[in-house]
């Protein structure tokens, strides 16, 4: 019995698939490091009281 | 036909995903319409109940919501993918086209909708966040799961969810959701029906094509056009209503005033139309395309003035009302 195998990947398509993956990643690291500052951000504002909202 | 099917008619596309791949899973556009909706209760909220919340978290607030509805909406898209690869509009949305997994969509939907949620929550207060949460799973479960596909008022029930955003947007300003909230509330409310169905006049064919029951493809196109003049006339009023609660003041009255009744002459050329029939004439279609533009407009005009009044001090009280 003959199993199919998958075609492999051209080198140019291994090529793009890596470089998009690298693209991908930056992007993760990115989105985590802006949730971190964020993070951070709120908790200075909230210990030096500024969260409570003011009378105008 | 069978999921499997509509699966392998999903395109296997050689080139891999564009960050525009994942941002078009977010639905930028039905986004920019929460955020900008969540932004004028905020500012609403903070004139109204006198007081004001620091800037950055203000900030956090909106950009939180903004998450919540891109998390939303790869959610919906992840639960869609197989009707969106039958439908023209829809086939070449990210994972139909074959750009993202579907299994990606709904990760990324997940983390996403877990991020915005606790970012609510820092940066305002339990009830935004819960209100957030809420809207979510409202939008990719109950809507999405369980009536898109069951019921022809899928869209008036699931309406709620896009109605939640100047709710949380008070919410995250003053910790409760009083009258005023949920008047902006039962204006998206109200405005979802005639809105969609007059896009649905047009589409209704792709819907009948992926089983997907709209009211055009279960109860007809003249069912259809009754509906939408019947919440149009419910929708003028409501609209005006957020003058007499003194939330809204002249410039928003007669602004409301004048784009309610536009909205009701455009919804009264729709129903005496013959817009979504089989053989429909063209000006018939463009009246319905014309009230789906329109009504586009009036929700921003309105929630626009609402937030030129409260944020930049234009408010001017209607005489005889406060």
């Amino acid at each position: 019995m003959s199993e199919e195998r998958p075609t492999p990947l051209s080198e140019e398509d291994t090529t793009a698939a890596r470089k998009a993956q690298k693209r991908r990643n930056v992007w993760l690291a990115l989105a985590l490091v802006a949730f971190v500052v964020l993070v951070i951000l709120t908790t200075i504002i909230k210990l030096s009281g500024g969260a409570v909202p003011e009378r105008m | 036909m069978s999921s499997t099917d509509t699966v392998d008619m999903m395109q296997t596309r050689p080139q891999p995903a564009t960050a525009g791949d994942y941002v078009q899973l977010m639905k930028p556009r039905i986004m920019m319409l929460v955020v900008f909706t969540a932004f004028a209760g905020l500012v609403s909220a903070q004139s109204v109940a006198g007081v004001a919340i620091n800037p950055v978290m203000a900030a956090i607030a909106t950009l939180s919501v903004a998450l919540g509805s891109g998390a939303a909406g790869a959610i919906n898209m992840w639960y869609d993918a197989d009707i969106d690869a039958l439908m023209k509009r829809t086939s070449t949305r990210p994972i139909p086209s074959g750009a993202v997994p579907r299994e990606e969509a709904l990760a990324m939907g997940l983390i996403m909708s877990g991020v915005s949620v606790l970012l609510m929550w820092l940066a305002s207060n339990v009830l935004a966040a819960g209100l957030l949460a809420l809207s979510i799973a409202y939008y990719g479960w109950f809507y999405t799961m369980l009536l898109k596909r069951r019921t022809p008022q899928n869209i008036v029930i699931g309406g709620a969810a896009g109605a939640f955003p100047p709710v949380i947007g008070w919410a995250a300003v003053t910790g409760n959701v009083p009258l005023d909230a949920w008047l902006l509330f039962a204006i998206i409310f109200f405005w979802t029906p005639p809105h969609f169905w007059a896009l649905s006049l047009l589409a209704h064919k792709e819907y009948e094509k992926a089983n997907v029951p709209m009211l055009p493809v279960t109860h007809g196109a003249k069912a259809t056009r009754n509906q939408i003049l019947a919440y149009t006339v419910l929708l003028a009023p409501l609209g005006v209503l957020p003058v007499f609660t003194g939330l809204a003041g002249l410039v928003y009255g007669v602004a409301a005033t004048g784009l309610g009744a536009a909205f009701l002459m455009l919804a009264y050329r729709v129903w005496r139309s013959d817009a979504g029939d089989a053989g429909a004439s063209g000006a018939s279609l463009k009246r319905a395309k014309g009230l789906f533009a329109f009504s586009i407009l009036y929700l921003f005009l309105l929630f626009a003035v609402l937030i030129v009044e409260h944020g930049f001090g234009a408010y001017l009280p209607v005489p005889g009302l406060v």
